[in-house]
């Protein structure tokens, strides 16, 4: 195994055939890995405060998710009831055990049942918290973690998302700085998810369909009010 | 898998012949071409972010060593196993092992087009173990015993019915009797019949868009969350990557995403992008336990050593082969390996040699349209050319086509005598390759007879492949 390292290494050493000196080309890459730099942000992410919020709304419709708006987590329950009703589904939800999402008064929607945990394959509804929003696509960004297991995102036939309004950036750059900032530079977390509205597929006669192996619907709660944690400003 | 590339001429000839094939490349050239602009009109940076793109990649594949040096590092930190493959048989044989540690009997496949290059699924049933692929398009074929046709769009040569059948002959606890006439329907089928399947497997086999040094961390995009069902759901996760996948840092990666969909399908973003980094954690609920990445040469530090370094810039958007006419006249696996298109006629040669594949470089009318449309500006005609005049210097054309490609020369710098003698041309289509196999010497020699009918396709119906171009409208824009 070692030996293919060295072999491989080897052969592209020798292919490169550097001129300037190993230390010159070491320290250039050395000095771009510690710096990341953005490259170019085009103007559709640089957009802030309302102008973002509206952006994201605007392309993440445009990909076939939906979205509504509420003043606070209070409202969550009766949104949730009604989406679920008019989707014509079991009142039942699969939550992330995610400390954002503690605040939620489920008990004002006594139908509802709530379990918490990671993703079963007979989960048809999930409910997570997000780590931002980009507008420059309507993406949502999740980090994985035990607060927010991946499979929520991908087994149930129906995503909710939450997510702040407050955690709405311009570009998937601004992610990234929040995410150094979070967890520090290099360090990452097991899964970071973009979605970009619900999975699709068109390999049957390029005809377009939704809900191809992940999600079907992509429902986007979005909530004014600041979040609570800490690497959000 | 293995090549048919040498028989290119006989392929491409029946694909011109085949309803059902020209019907589906009809659709086909609608599609694609038309996203692409209008994704890239709502991007006025498009062109500035394509000069970013090329310039991470240059440097990237400059500084290979140290990037990939840096990648193994951060990622056997988080607890991912890297291991260096130099070529396809080891990576097989790597692969293998891996199964065979884990226990695995099926392994879920997302779609990985260096999986293709190794032959990866048909090495693994004979040992035993069953490669089941979950990206839509990639699982017809699949059940249909074919290659991929298109690097994106695996399953872009066939029509729904095609596909219907394929669902009826294999999904055998359905009834047989059942409506199989909406892509709804066969969508739902499918979904419900891999589900199952994804939660049957013991490992997931996937492939990489991108590597980023910074942080060891693995990049996938898809549209249809399979990938990401493949890398979550199975105990053990195994990532085959080549080695011009690695970029530098998360922005870096993030400016190529900002191309890639836009090139590739049209959308700002596929739906899901994915950094994975490392194996499930303390407290963890789901995710695999083990991760493997396979670093694979297999070719690649032989073209960063020769003129078509270049080439390992590709991002395997598909673009070229979107905008490429010979494509739509003929689809992909006439090409007969892997890869196909414009980029498929460039790699195919590098990867497998030109022995075998030698004809695939004549398969372009130097039209340009690749290289205007390649987001890393690869500069495919000429190194095409390049191909060409490789081939003829290593004498292993077949001499009627050397003898022709002068003649060719001279005529396609004077076009109305050029279209003249490919009228006079056709029918020569599939001489050489008859030629070739019968060992034969050419009796009539028509100049460049071979040459031309071959190259440029003619119809059955005596009709030049520019005749046919412009009566479908193709010109270019
Ligand atoms: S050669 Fe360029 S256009 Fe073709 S697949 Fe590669 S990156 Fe895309």
């Amino acid at each position: 195994m070692s030996d293919a390292r060295e072999t491989i290494l080897g052969s592209i050493r020798r292919a490169l055939d550097r001129r300037e000196p190993a230390d010159v080309a070491a320290a250039a890459v050395a000095a771009r890995l510690t710096n990341p730099k953005a490259n170019v942000i085009p103007e559709r992410g640089r957009s802030q405060g309302t102008d973002a919020l509206e952006r994201f709304v605007f392309e993440a419709e445009r990909v076939n998710a939906t979205t509504e708006r509420v003043a606070d987590l209070a409202s969550v329950p009766e949104r949730v009831r009604a989406y679920l009703q008019a989707a014509n589904l079991p009142a039942v939800v699969k939550v992330a055990p995610d400390p954002d999402l503690a605040a939620i008064p489920w008990d004002r929607e006594p139908l509802l049942q709530i379990a918490t945990g990671k993703a079963d394959d007979h989960d048809a509804v999930s409910l997570t918290g997000s780590f931002a929003g980009v507008a420059e696509s309507g993406t949502l960004v999740l980090l994985s973690g035990p607060e927010s297991p991946t499979t929520l995102n991908f087994l149930p036939d129906y995503h909710v998302a939450i997510l702040f309004v407050d955690r709405i950036v311009g570009s998937y750059e601004d992610t990234w700085a929040r995410l150094r900032a979070r967890a520090g530079a290099g360090v990452m977390p097991r899964v970071v998810n973009w979605i970009t509205g619900p999975s699709r597929t068109a390999d049957i006669e390029q005809t377009l369909l939704l809900g191809a192996h992940g999600p079907r619907r992509l429902h986007i709660i979005l909530v004014d009010g600041a979040s609570s944690s800490a690497e959000t400003s | 898998m293995d090549s048919t590339a040498h028989s290119f001429v006989d392929n491409a000839h029946r694909a011109l012949h085949d309803a059902k094939l020209q019907h589906s490349l009809g659709r086909f050239k609608e599609g694609f071409p038309v996203k692409r602009r209008a994704a890239v009109d709502r991007m006025p940076e498009f062109d500035a972010l394509r000069e970013a793109a090329r310039e991470i990649k240059d440097h990237a594949i400059a500084n290979l060593d140290l990037y990939l040096e840096r990648f193994t590092e951060r990622a056997e930190a988080n607890g991912t196993r890297v291991h260096w493959c130099t070529d396809a048989e080891a990576a097989r044989q790597r692969v293998l092992e891996i199964c065979r540690d884990s226990g695995a009997r099926t392994v879920a496949k997302g779609k990985s087009m260096i999986g293709e290059e190794i032959g990866i699924n048909e090495f693994l049933e004979a040992e035993g173990i069953r490669p089941v692929e979950t990206d839509l398009g990639e699982y017809i074929i699949q059940l249909r015993h074919e290659p991929p046709s298109h690097i994106i769009a695996p399953a872009v040569h066939l029509s729904k019915d095609q596909v219907a059948d394929a669902f009826r002959s294999h999904h055998r606890d359905y009834p047989e009797t059942r409506p199989l006439e909406e892509p709804e329907v066969m969508l739902a089928e499918a979904r419900a019949v891999l589900r199952q399947e994804f939660l049957a497997a013991e490992l997931g086999i996937t492939g990489a868009n991108m590597l980023v040094a910074e942080t060891g961390s693995v990049v996938l995009v898809t549209n249809e969350g399979n990938g990401d069902l493949t890398q979550t759901l199975p105990r053990v996760q195994i990532v085959i990557a080549s080695l011009e996948k690695v970029v530098p840092t998360l922005e870096d990666a993030t400016t190529i995403l900002r191309v890639l969909a836009r090139s590739a399908t049209g959308q700002d973003l596929s739906v899901y992008t994915t950094f994975t980094t490392g194996p499930r954690r303390g407290g963890d609920l789901d995710g695999p336990s083990e991760v493997h990445v396979l670093l694979l040469d297999n070719g690649r530090t032989e073209m960063l050593g020769n003129e078509f370094r270049e080439m390992l810039r590709c991002i395997r958007c598909g673009a070229c082969i979107n905008h490429c006419p010979i494509y739509a006249a003929i689809g992909g696996h006439a090409y007969g390996w892997v890869y196909s298109g414009p980029m498929g006629a460039v790699l195919i040669p590098n990867l497998i040699g030109i022995e075998e594949a030698g004809n695939l470089p004549n398969a372009s009318t130097l039209c340009g349209r690749c290289e205007e449309v390649c987001p890393m500006q690869i500069p495919l005609p000429r190194m095409l050319r390049q191909l060409r005049d490789r081939q003829y210097r290593a004498r292993n054309s077949p001499a009627a086509v050397r003898y022709g490609l002068s003649g060719w020369a001279f005529l396609a710098r004077r076009p109305a005598l050029y279209r003249l003698a490919m009228s006079l041309g056709v029918g020569g289509l599939g001489r050489i390759g008859r030629l070739k196999r019968n060992g034969g010497r050419f009796r009539r020699l028509p100049f460049a007879d071979g040459w031309t009918g071959t190259r440029d396709l003619p119809a059955p119906a005596g009709k030049t492949f520019q005749q046919m171009w412009s009566e479908r409208g193709g010109r270019r824009q």
